[in-house]
């Protein structure tokens, strides 16, 4: 069982951006994925700076993988996006089908991210032909889900040839909007939203009326309230799951990685935070904790 | 620049037809429909019948196949495809890959359109799916109205947009809002914020609360209108204030970029609503006939005429409309 970093979902500064990566690189994670995943206003790094910093996660013996962007609305999104695409050196994750397009005119191998719609072995069997190599599985899916997929003959018979990863740590995607939800709680209009997400490097939490923690905005990104944490289910990923994926988090994601590395087998099971859930994977609602 | 109605039942079906559609779009009675709610939809005799009568009047059948399969349960989604086809649809408008693979392969001739679900949202995702013959793409309401342009301006496909109904806020086919709250999504049950998991409580002082799966989406005090607990419409709490953190009631209305759409040559104009009555299909069919056959009579001179949005603004959620995602303000 492989570890993985997933790219940084929310805004945060060059240096603690570097910061992040450099201890990175001192831990014993395996894949490191790079990359801005939600806005394309987001500059704080560039994509020279994204290259330097694969440079050396490689260098520290970390698989590095570019993200790229998961709605993509324009013609210049479309620019940045070849960039990462004709990257020349890293394996690139795919958030929209319309990366897979551009590797796939190179063809490139691709990991297809959780945001792209594969339900199914037929899709997975699709993909795999166009140069997929590792499937990230959508979060809202559960690991009986998994099983049957994985289970269809049309798949052990081509099981060699790909990974799969589960979203496993972490406030969970779950929508993509044109509409930015952080501007909007500062009453800002897109256009003029001053990158206002920088100051909520956690993101902005929704509550119900009657307090209880419902959604997480991280720009025109939804989040689940709840985080999502697997940490006690690895031995139920055995034989189904290659590599866990942690999101990285503001405190505390590397004291995560080694408690979820130390429980691969279920040796030691970690009490749960009261806004922690495992729903999705227990075939449940996705906010549950059981 | 066709219209493209919806409808859930052969009554409102009929209702489109008699009232200007060029096309009706239906989809089936089951988990293969982004629509699956109780008591609508067709089965296979009714889409042979759809099909019939649809035809009669020398317009066109699409048949909306548009969630994503399940593992174990793939046959229902290949004989989806089979049935309609069997059945005479015109079109099919699918979403999941590889049921587009399939219904290409095992159906030639058939018109394929990429469903709103599958949220193409760029020239490059486009491309992506050109390779399984698609005809049309139906774009996702996240886009502006520049955006559309630029991607109308870039290929040379056909596409549609949503020009009336309900709105929604996140890019379709890349929301899981309702599964985590009641473990169904439209991806995969076909139904966004499922009616068997809403509750309403009435408190001692009067206030409605509307719930979702137990959790609160809203309250309404004495004599405020309510809405259907849809969980990115309810009035959350950010920073101390409390308000539609996500999105409004409101329903998407086009009417007035209707000349801007026509110019750059939108092939369609789909009005939402196949959980509709056969009555509001009936009178948004006809104010939509109207106005597209005045904009195509003289699009310079189109203006918006007033009984047209009074007609649609007491059919919409709240009585109110906006543009939407098509005019940058609302982002």
């Amino acid at each position: 069982m492989k570890f993985s970093l997933g790219a940084i979902q929310y805004f945060w500064p060059k240096q603690v951006v570097q910061n992040f990566y450099r201890q990175a690189a001192e831990s014993d994670v395996d894949i490191v994925y790079l990359g801005e995943t939600v806005c394309s206003k987001r500059r704080e790094l560039k994509y020279e700076d994204y290259m330097e910093l694969a440079h050396m996660l490689r260098e520290a013996g970390k698989q590095v993988c570019l993200s790229t962007m998961t709605l993509l609305e324009a013609p210049s999104e479309l620019r940045e996006l070849r960039k990462y695409c004709n990257n020349g050196e890293f394996l690139v994750e795919a958030n929209d089908v319309g990366a897979i397009s551009l590797l796939q005119e190179n063809q490139l191998p691709f990991i297809a991210g959780p945001a792209i719609n594969c339900y199914n072995h037929h899709s997975v069997r699709r993909l795999l032909n166009m140069g997929m190599t590792r499937w990230v599985v959508p979060v809202e899916l559960s690991r009986d889900w998994l099983q049957d997929l994985l289970g269809q003959t049309l798949i052990t018979d081509v099981r060699g040839c790909f990974e799969t990863e589960v979203f496993a740590f972490g406030h969970m995607p779950l929508a993509w909007s044109g509409r930015c939800f952080t501007a909007r709680s500062e009453n800002r209009p897109k256009d003029q939203c001053e990158l206002c997400c920088i100051q909520y490097p956690e993101g902005r939490t929704v509550t119900s009326q009657d307090g209880q923690q419902v959604f997480v905005l991280n720009g025109i990104q939804t989040q689940s309230g709840t985080r999502y944490n697997l940490v006690n289910q690895l031995a139920s990923m055995q034989g189904l799951v290659d590599v866990v994926r942690l999101s990285p988090q503001l405190e505390g994601t590397f004291d995560w990685l080694q408690k979820f590395r130390q429980n691969q087998h279920g040796e030691t099971q970690v009490p749960l935070a009261k806004l922690d859930s495992n729903g999705y994977w227990l075939n449940l609602a996705g906010l549950v904790q059981k | 620049m066709e219209l493209l109605c919806p409808a859930g039942s052969m009554p409102a079906l009929k209702a489109a037809v008699e009232n200007g559609a060029d096309a009706v779009y239906v989809g089936l009675k089951d988990e293969t429909n982004a629509r699956h709610f109780a008591g609508l939809n067709l089965d296979e005799a009714g889409l042979a019948e759809a099909a019939r009568m649809v035809h009669r009047h020398g317009k066109k059948l699409h048949v909306a196949i548009n969630t994503f399969a399940h593992a174990d349960t793939w046959e229902t989604w290949r004989r989806a495809v089979d049935m309609a086809a069997r059945a005479g649809a015109d079109v099919l408008i699918l979403a999941d890959l590889a049921v587009l693979a399939y219904a290409a392969e095992r159906y030639p001739k058939l018109e394929l359109h990429l469903s709103v679900q599958a949220s193409a949202t760029n020239a490059a995702a486009i491309d992506f799916y050109r390779q399984f013959r698609i005809q049309r793409v139906v774009l996702p309401r996240v886009l502006s109205m520049n955006q559309v342009r630029a991607i109308a301006r870039t290929t040379d496909i056909e596409l549609e947009v949503f020009a009336f109904g309900s709105l929604c806020i996140m890019a379709e086919g890349r929301c899981y809002l309702s599964s985590y709250m009641t473990g169904e999504s439209p991806n995969t049950a076909g139904a966004c914020s499922p009616a068997r998991f809403v509750r309403w409580d009435e408190t001692e002082d009067g206030t409605l609360e509307s719930r979702l799966n137990d959790i609160l989406i809203d309250r309404f005090a004495p004599g405020e209108t309510a809405g259907y607990p849809t969980l990115c419409k309810g009035r959350f709490e950010v920073g101390g204030e409390t308000y539609h953190a996500l999105e409004e009631p409101t329903s998407l209305n086009t009417l007035s970029l209707l000349p801007e759409l026509y110019r750059e040559g939108i092939a369609s104009l789909k009005i939402e609503g196949r959980q509709r009555s056969p009555a509001y299909v009936a009178q948004i069919t006809r104010v939509w006939r109207q106005a597209i056959d005045a904009v195509m009579a003289d699009p310079a001179g189109f203006s918006v005429a007033q009984d047209w949005n009074r007609v649609l603004a007491s059919l919409s959620e709240g009585s109110q409309t906006t543009l939407g995602a098509y005019h940058r303000k609302w982002k």
